[in-house]
C-alpha cells in the first residue's frame, strides 16, 4: 500500500472527480490517494463517485476553503 | 446458457437518459454509462463560483443518475478534441453557437470506439450496444427524425445504437432483431411534452432529478454564445482554451472599446474565482471600497486603463463618491495606484455589454 497526492485546486466539477478517477485507475487495490480541491462540489461529487466504483472515503476534511479527501482504491 | 448481454450508456444527468438507462435495465441488461466533459456544461460551474449560490445544490447530476441506476460511470475530459466541434460543425449551428446534430454523432463515436476497445480486449466480454436518452422531436437541432439516422450512420454505430424512449417511432435495430431487447417493452415517445417522461419516472419511483431547463450546455444558451462570438471577433480568429470558457461564464463583459474587454466581477465568489487569474490578465481593484476585480482581456493602451478603472469604480460602493482608489495590477504583479473619477451613469453605454 502507497500513499498518493492529487491536486485539484481551482479545478471546476467535473474535473476533479476526472483527474481523481484517471489517477485511481494507475493505483492498486489498497493505496491511498489525498485530493486536495477549492470546489464545494467535490463534497457530494468524490464520494458519490467512490460509491458507483467501489472505493472508500476514508476522510474528509474542510481548512481554509479547501476540501481533503483521502480516498482508499478499491477492486477495479 | 443465456449471454448476460451489456450496454454502455450515453448518460447526461439529465430525465431522458436516466429513464433510458432503466427501461433497458428492466429487460435484463447489464449497463454501465459513459459522461463527457465538453467544457460547456452548465453542471455545477456557475453555483459553484457564485456565493450567492452557496446553498444551491452542487451535485453532479450524471453522478447522481449513476448512483440512483446503481451503474458505473466513466467520466471523460474530452474539452480538447471538442473544440473542432465547436469551431467546425459540419451540419452547422442551432439557434446560437450549438453544434447540436454534431456533438451528438460525435459522442456517439466516442462510445463506439470505446465499444470497439473494449471488444478488442480478450478478457473482457465487452458491450453489445449503445444507448441514448434521445427522443424524436425533442430538440429542433439534433433529435429530429431525420437526424436520428445520420447520428447512428455517422457515428459508425449503426443499427447498434438503441434510444429507449422513442425506439417505436424508429425502425428496429440489431438489438431488437437477434432478440436481446423486446421492442414491446420500449417506448414511443416525441414531440416537447416531458409529461410521458415525468410519469415515467414516477412509476420508476424517481424523484428529485433534474429539471429539464433548457439543457446542459452553455453553447444552447443565447447570452453565452454571444460571448463567444465576441471573443472569436475581436481575437479574430475562430479558437479559445478552456480559460477561456470558463472565463465567459463569469461576470459583467463589457468592451468599451474593440481591443480590449473587461470582465467585473459581480460578487465575492466572482471575485474570489477572478483573483486566480491575476497572472494571466491585467486586473483592477477597487481599494477605497467595497467593489469588484475586474480583469482585462486584449492590448489595453494607459489611458483605456484609466477609463477601464473609471468603469470598475461605477460598479463599486463607492459610485457616488467624488475619487475612488483603485490598484491596476500587470501580469507580472507591478501594482499602481490611481485616484479616479466613478464613471457617471449617463456615460456607461448599453452596447458596451457583451
Amino acid at each position: 500500500m502507497s500513499k498518493h497526492h492529487l491536486d485539484a485546486k481551482r479545478l471546476l466539477c467535473p474535473m476533479p472527480v476526472i483527474k481523481t478517477q484517471n489517477m485511481i485507475k494507475t493505483l492498486q487495490q489498497g493505496d491511498v490517494l489525498e485530493v486536495v480541491s477549492t470546489d464545494p462540489g467535490v463534497k457530494q461529487d468524490i464520494p458519490s463517485w467512490c460509491r458507483i466504483n467501489g472505493h472508500t472515503v476514508l476522510s474528509m476534511v474542510e481548512e481554509d476553503n479547501e476540501y481533503i479527501i483521502e480516498i482508499e482504491v478499491g477492486e477495479d | 446458457m443465456t449471454i448476460q448481454r451489456k450496454a454502455i450508456a450515453l448518460l447526461s444527468g439529465g430525465l431522458d437518459s436516466l429513464l433510458a438507462v432503466r427501461v433497458i435495465q428492466e429487460q435484463g441488461i447489464l449497463v454501465e454509462a459513459v459522461n463527457f466533459y465538453t467544457g460547456f456544461c452548465v453542471e455545477g460551474h456557475t453555483h459553484a463560483i457564485r456565493k450567492k449560490h452557496k446553498d444551491k445544490n452542487k451535485r453532479n447530476n450524471a453522478l447522481w443518475s449513476a448512483e440512483q441506476l446503481g451503474i458505473k460511470l466513466h467520466i471523460e475530459d474530452i474539452s480538447e478534441e471538442y473544440k473542432d466541434i465547436v469551431i467546425n460543425p459540419q451540419h452547422g449551428y442551432g439557434a446560437n453557437l450549438n453544434p447540436c446534430l454534431d456533438c451528438k454523432i460525435f459522442m456517439v463515436s466516442k462510445a463506439q470506439l470505446m465499444l470497439n476497445r473494449v471488444r478488442e480486449m480478450a478478457d473482457q466480454s465487452g458491450f453489445d450496444f449503445i444507448i441514448t436518452g434521445e427522443v424524436i422531436g425533442q430538440r429542433p437541432k439534433s433529435q429530429r427524425k431525420e437526424t436520428m439516422p445520420i447520428i447512428a450512420r455517422e457515428s459508425g454505430s449503426d443499427d447498434l445504437l438503441v434510444r429507449p424512449l422513442c425506439a417505436k417511432n424508429l425502425p428496429p435495430t440489431r438489438p431488437e432483431k437477434e432478440g436481446w431487447l423486446d421492442r414491446e417493452k420500449l417506448y414511443g415517445f416525441s414531440g416537447r411534452n416531458r409529461k410521458p417522461q415525468m410519469a415515467l419516472a414516477k412509476e420508476f419511483g424517481f424523484e428529485d432529478y433534474a429539471q429539464p431547463a433548457g439543457g446542459c450546455c452553455f453553447l444552447t444558451d443565447e447570452s453565452y454564445s454571444k460571448k463567444l462570438a465576441d471573443l472569436w471577433q475581436a481575437r479574430g480568429e475562430k479558437k479559445y482554451e478552456l480559460d477561456d470558457i470558463m472565463l465567459l461564464k463569469v461576470g459583467r463583459h463589457l468592451r468599451p472599446e474593440p481591443h480590449y474587454k473587461m470582465i467585473v466581477g459581480r460578487e465575492e465568489g466572482e471575485n474570489n474565482f477572478l483573483t486566480g487569474y491575476r497572472k494571466e490578465f491585467i486586473s483592477i481593484k477597487i481599494t477605497s471600497h467595497g467593489g469588484p476585480l475586474t480583469l482585462i482581456d486584449g492590448t489595453p493602451t494607459k489611458d483605456d486603463l484609466q477609463f477601464a478603472a473609471r468603469i470598475a469604480a461605477r460598479y463599486s460602493q463607492g459610485h457616488s463618491a467624488d475619487t475612488v482608489s483603485v490598484e491596476i495590477r500587470a501580469k507580472d504583479g507591478v501594482c499602481t495606484e490611481h485616484e479616479v473619477i466613478p464613471l457617471p451613469p449617463q456615460d456607461l453605454k448599453n452596447e458596451w455589454h457583451v
